[in-house]
């Protein structure tokens, strides 16, 4: 096997401007599904069976279908529900959407994990929901919920590969593109492998550091 | 006549058992007579359902203010769910309970009550302070921020204020030291100290004590019961649900006994540990009696 550096230092242009494709498309999908994600968790937690009943439908739907189909259904189904996106937009929101139900599920884990006494203990205070919310259980569940948030992440990142079927100019559409124009499919796979390995790692060397930041208290034993 | 208090107090955790006895009695014979004292909380006929058992069975109760008032039970009694209905974690589901004049919890309408709005509830609980048995300190905020919260984010201080008061709380219950120590870096004892001075600094009417000696080792029931004294000596009226009856029988205006749900009797501590009538009582001290008496047994 011979490995031809040339042809990856030939197209550096494009590859450059794929990883960013697919780094903006995937930060902007992440920051969709946390968002979305938060809001799911937060209805199913305080809401009423009302809002809950139709949330798990939505979850288990997205959860028990492919997330290439969810795509199709947005970019290509998406303009009979008068919904025209352009494919980026679409690619966003359809990694915002899938992702939102797996953040929900860890964001409701991690409202659990909060003991319902410190609760009471704001309630008798006359702290209200919100700032119990925000000043309370969210700090404390980052810490536990970190590992399965970056693991979370990660794995949205590799996801954004699927985006390239809706003509998403991102790093598996190029290289892929050029592995197939000079046929070099050792170099352009390679490549692409060690793009994604790149990206996952600086979003889990960051997670550690982010785990050791706000889990200080936590270490904090009785002297 | 069957004497059931305990032997020198009782309170074995308490090192000044003397002292605290005279102030006891002391307090007792000075204070002004409660009958003098407004009301500040009223129940009238509270009941509480869990599903198909009956916790609460129409329980009539008044507190007057600076009274210090010591629910005692067996296990079961419903002592807790009492005591947490007067902040409204549990909803009462028969009765009212006014505090200060103001129904706790419910809407009158004219289709039945229904639950007042959040807002509301607090405006009525505003001026009761609460105390639990498990602490419920927050663990990610250092002593300090856990006594400051509610008066940022609730009474809306500026940093500075609130610090202010903090400290001078933290101060209160001798932990001013420990001002920026997490929970997990401090005793039971002072996480409860902690938990008492968050109440304190939003400058409550009443203090609810919810057991708050039983998740303690023995050795560190002391310093949380101290505290507690010097409260009820400051005048601050207060409802504990506690199995310190040598607490209750020091510091209590009136300690009242129940059992499956009601009151059986309430009286002053010298009516209920001196001259029990009541067989249930009788039976509840006799357990304590029997429990705590291995000194008695030590010259047989």
């Amino acid at each position: 096997m011979i490995f031809d550096p040339t042809i990856v230092t030939e197209h550096l242009g494009d590859i450059g401007s794929g990883f960013l494709v697919t780094l903006g498309t995937w930060s902007s999908g992440v920051v969709l599904g946390m968002a979305l994600g938060m809001l799911i968790a937060v209805a199913q937690v305080f809401g009423n069976s009302l809002v809950r009943a139709p949330l798990r439908v939505f979850i288990e739907l997205i959860r028990s279908t492919p997330f290439l189909v969810q795509l199709f259904l947005i970019y290509y189904g998406g303009p009979s529900f008068g919904l025209s996106l352009d494919p980026v937009p679409a690619g966003i929101l359809g990694l915002g959407v899938y992702g939102s139900v797996y953040f929900a599920e860890i964001f409701r884990s991690g409202f659990d994990s909060v003991a319902r006494g410190q609760l009471e203990a704001a309630d008798c205070l006359g702290i209200t929901r919100l700032q119990c919310i925000w000043r309370i259980q969210v700090p404390q569940m980052l810490v536990i919920i970190l590992p399965a948030l970056v693991n979370m992440i990660t794995v949205l990142c590799k996801e954004t590969a699927v985006l390239s079927i809706i003509t998403i100019p991102e790093l598996t559409m190029v290289l892929t593109g050029i592995g197939s124009e000079t046929f070099a499919f050792v170099e352009t796979l390679l490549m692409l492998c060690i793009g994604y390995l790149i990206l996952v790692e600086l979003c889990s060397r960051l997670g550690m550091l982010l785990e050791t930041r706000v889990g200080r208290f936590m270490n904090r034993q009785a002297r | 006549m069957n004497s059931f208090l305990i032997p020198g107090g009782g309170a074995s955790a308490e090192p000044r058992k003397q002292a605290s006895e005279q102030q006891g009695d002391s307090m007792k014979t000075s204070a002004t007579a409660p009958g003098e004292q407004p009301t500040i909380l009223s129940l009238s006929k509270v009941g509480k359902s869990f599903g198909q058992l009956r916790v609460l069975k129409g329980i009539d109760l008044e507190v007057r203010r600076s009274e210090v008032v010591c629910l005692i039970g067996p296990s079961g009694s419903g002592k807790s769910t009492l005591l947490r209905s007067m902040a409204f974690l549990e909803e009462y589901d028969e009765g009212q309970i006014h505090i200060e004049g103001k129904l706790l919890g419910w809407q009158e309408t004219d289709k039945g009550r229904k639950r007042a709005p959040q807002s509301q509830i607090n405006q009525v609980r505003r001026n009761v302070g609460m105390v639990f048995q498990q602490f419920n300190l927050w663990p990610h905020m250092t002593a300090l921020g856990n006594v400051c919260e509610a008066l940022r984010q609730v009474r809306k201080l500026s940093a500075d204020e609130a610090r202010k008061r903090g400290m001078a709380m933290l101060d209160k219950v001798g932990l001013a030291h420990k001002a920026d120590n997490y929970p997990a870096q401090l005793s039971g004892g002072q996480q409860q100290r902690v938990a008492i001075a968050r109440a304190l600094a939003m400058e409550p009417h009443i203090m609810l004590f919810d057991e708050p000696t039983s998740a303690l080792d023995p050795e560190l029931v002391g310093e949380v019961l101290q505290v507690m004294k010097t409260l009820a000596k400051e005048g601050m009226t207060m409802v504990v649900v506690t199995h310190e009856m040598g607490f209750a029988a020091q510091v209590a205006d009136s300690v009242i006994f129940l059992d499956q749900g009601e009151v059986v009797t309430r009286g002053t501590p010298r009516d209920i540990f001196h001259n029990a009538t009541q067989p249930r009582l009788q039976q509840f001290l006799q357990n304590y009696l029997d429990r705590n008496a291995f000194w008695q047994d030590g010259g047989k």
